[in-house]
């Protein structure tokens, strides 16, 4: 069982936890992830790693609820338990002279890119960071970034924070401004990954992005998170999740994360029988 | 006078057309009578040929004379002399390759039922009979156990009764391994695995679940940090292979050990219930003629598919499966089509929607010994499915061969073990199963745990 030591809601559908995981803190590096289980019946969920504490002994994941499983987890307050929590799985990420880099965080993948930020810049480098979010009311760990990067540009879509476009526009506006980047790193949904690698393919610029496929074990054991890279097939758990954003085939993944939609919508429905039924005994 | 009847008595099972339906165990067991009848037919050879075939020495015509006189438990203890697992080998060792291929009863007529027997004895015990946990004196040293399967789980179970403090790492959440995450309920009722791994634990053993050795903590740290004075490694042949053929990212298509695991392990067929779900459509392709393609296709018949096909390129002589499972296979209504071999999987926007394969012929024997598979040239034909599972083998885990890298392994990845010690090149690292020697069976990974666990044993008493 692993306690949840701190939970913070970041937006109305997005939480942070941190989590007692002694083990898991000490060897945890920025680009690996977790599994966890929250009760028996529950599914194997994987997380990126947001944040770890060595000290602490801690492990902190940011997760938004985006159906029955993630909902579920975020009925669990400070002081609960997990059932399973497992890791630190996936490669870590390389960062090998890079000078000057460019951090890009969709939604979500803030949470995401925000060690990768972090570690870049204790390393030295030069670290911009470009969030993007549908509106103001979603950013999230806007503080944090801003102390993990030298240049921090938060976007919105509709422009409610005043800063209104995608966070390609954004990247491609600083490009053209004369920065040169030795690399960017790209995390957020696959259509937002996909668009910044065919900004950067015209640039040059390598690209890293790192791939959230749906899995299972995360030790490589069931292969459903295969991803194609440069023509072959790749698992994101062990060989990844981070990959050469321009030898990813992006349509092909965008397919595979549907498959699981129309079980997805039903157990939503179903969960809610099963919360509230926990709440009624 | 020994029974002298050609064939086994019959293993009591649930009806076809009943079981294809629920995941209820298909063989029911022998009744005490059932029992002693075919215990009956062993002839006791003093030669005792069928001990020979049994990779972990059951003493087997002991055991079968106690089944005769009705000493149940004194059968079970002689069972248990030699192995830890009974309920389990009765139930999943490939009999006929093994112990029933000696058996002087086969040459004329079906060889003794050792497996049924084996099988009865065990449950036998498990109703009416009492575990004496004996803990031994304390030899105050620690081994770890990597993977809590059939190897680690024999292992560490030897291990612990010679007095060693065991820890077991198993990556997964549950232990068990295969037995959980591979083999259906229907074969084998996880009550009866979840039984044996609490013997273990009376014993002292300590099951740390998730924890993925080579990620949270390498070998040499167990040694080195942890305070263990050897390792065995059992972490088993857990990485799919798939068939390099076009289609295979499609929606629809999944590994065997996928397939499975959301069945078994996290109990897709009660989504949802359960929150893992699974898709596979009306008509199902399974790819393989292994033990697991079997597993696979009558699970899909169980979770309501309609035409189930297993695809399997050589004929059904070369099938490795048992022999009981493609038998009950085929009396489920699995669609068997032998000498093919998929060429392409077709796909409509991203999702499964048929196999293309090709037929063959046998040609030369290859370097298995079995005749090689020759295509038949314009002979491909397509079958109209949702979903294709792969299930033609799997290699092993790098990910504690990576974090290892003064211990040797093969090219395709095994842990080189002796085979008579399970020492490996890494000194008081040992290792077993099919972590070394690539897919095999339940059985024989479990004889390498228990070698292993008295070279363990040899070596810490130096």
């Amino acid at each position: 069982m692993f306690k949840i030591v701190r939970k913070e809601v970041l937006n109305p559908s997005v939480s942070l936890i941190e989590v007692e995981a002694p083990y898991i803190a000490k060897k945890a590096e920025p680009g690996q992830f977790i599994i966890l289980r929250v009760d028996e019946k529950g599914e194997r969920i994987p997380f990126t790693i947001a944040d770890f504490d060595r000290e602490k002994g801690t492990v902190t994941v940011i997760f938004q609820k985006v159906g029955a499983s993630t909902e579920y987890l975020d009925t669990l307050g400070e002081g609960d338990f997990i059932l399973d929590f497992v890791g630190p799985l996936g490669v870590a990420s390389h960062f090998e002279n890079v000078k000057s880099v460019a951090v890009i965080g969709g939604g979500l993948g803030t949470a995401i890119a925000y060690p990768q930020a972090k570690k870049l810049k204790s390393l030295g480098a030069e670290v911009d960071m470009i969030n993007g979010f549908r509106n103001k009311d979603l950013i999230i760990i806007e503080d944090l970034c801003k102390a993990a990067c030298t240049n921090l540009y938060t976007m919105t879509d509709d422009g409610s924070n005043g800063n209104q476009g995608f966070v390609t526009a954004k990247l491609e506006e600083l490009i053209e401004g004369g920065k040169k980047y030795d690399m960017v790193i790209a995390i957020g949904p696959l259509v937002m990954m996909k668009a910044v690698c065919e900004l950067t393919k015209k640039y040059d610029i390598k690209t890293i992005v790192s791939m959230n496929p749906v899995m299972i074990d995360g030790t490589g054991m069931c292969g459903g998170c295969r991803v194609t890279v440069g023509g072959e097939t790749k698992f994101a758990c062990v060989d990844g999740p981070d990959f050469d954003g321009h030898q990813v085939d992006f349509d092909q993944a965008i397919l595979r994360s549907k498959m699981f939609k129309s079980q997805e919508e039903s157990a939503r429905k179903n969960h809610r029988c099963r919360m509230e039924g926990m709440n009624n005994a | 006078m020994p029974n002298m009847s050609l064939k086994k008595v019959p293993m009591p099972e649930q009806d076809p057309n009943v079981r294809n339906k629920n995941f209820m165990e298909v063989s029911t067991g022998y009744t005490e009578d059932m029992a002693v009848e075919e215990a009956q037919r062993c002839l006791n050879c003093k030669s005792r040929p069928c001990m020979k075939g049994c990779p972990v020495c059951v003493k087997i015509p002991e055991f079968i004379a106690l089944v005769a006189e009705r000493k149940f438990e004194e059968a079970y203890n002689k069972i248990q002399e030699t192995s830890s697992l009974p309920a389990i080998c009765g139930r999943v060792c490939p009999q006929e390759s093994q112990c029933e291929k000696y058996c002087v009863r086969g040459i004329k007529g079906e060889s003794v039922g050792i497996g049924r027997l084996e099988r009865f004895v065990a449950d036998w015990h498990m109703e009416h009979g009492e575990d004496k946990v004996e803990i031994p004196e304390k030899k105050g040293k620690k081994v770890a156990v990597v993977g809590a399967g059939p190897s680690g789980l024999t292992c560490a179970s030897d291990l612990a009764k010679m007095g060693y403090d065991v820890s077991i790492f198993e990556a997964f959440h549950t232990p068990g391994g295969v037995l959980m995450y591979g083999i259906p309920e229907f074969r084998l009722p996880k009550k009866i695995v979840q039984k044996e791994i609490e013997k273990l634990k009376a014993y002292g053993v300590e099951i740390n679940t998730n924890m993925v050795i080579g990620k949270v903590l390498s070998v040499d740290e167990l040694l080195n940090d942890e305070g263990f004075s050897a390792v065995f490694i059992g972490t088993g042949a857990g990485l799919p292979s798939f068939m390099k053929i076009e289609g295979e990212s499609l929606n629809g298509v999944y590994s065997a050990n996928e397939f499975l695991t959301r069945i078994n392990l996290m109990k897709a067929y009660k989504f949802p219930d359960y929150d893992t779900p699974i898709y596979f459509g009306k008509n199902v392709a399974v790819v393989g003629g292994g033990n697991v393609a079997m597993d696979a296709a009558r699970s899909a018949k169980r979770l309501g598919a309609e035409n189930v096909y297993i695809i399997y390129r050589r004929s059904e002589e070369e099938m490795p499966a048992r022999l009981e499972e493609v038998h009950h296979a085929k009396e489920e209504g699995i669609d068997f089509r032998i000498l093919c071999n998929p060429t392409k999987i077709l796909g409509d926007e991203g999702w499964v929607k048929g196999i293309e394969c090709i037929k063959m012929e046998l040609g030369e024997p290859d370097a298995s010994g079995r005749r090689r598979p020759v295509p038949i040239e314009g002979s491909e034909f397509c079958l109209d499915v949702d979903s294709v599972v792969i299930a033609i083998g799997q290699t092993p885990n790098p990910l504690i061969k990576n974090t290892t890298p003064d211990m040797e392994t093969n090219k395709w990845g095994c842990i080189v073990a002796k085979e008579e010690t399970g020492e490996t090149s890494k000194k008081g690292v040992y290792a077993g199963g099919d972590a070394v020697t690539g897919a095999a069976t339940v059985i024989l990974a479990m004889g390498a745990g228990k070698t292993a666990a008295q070279s363990i044993d040899e070596y810490l008493s130096k």
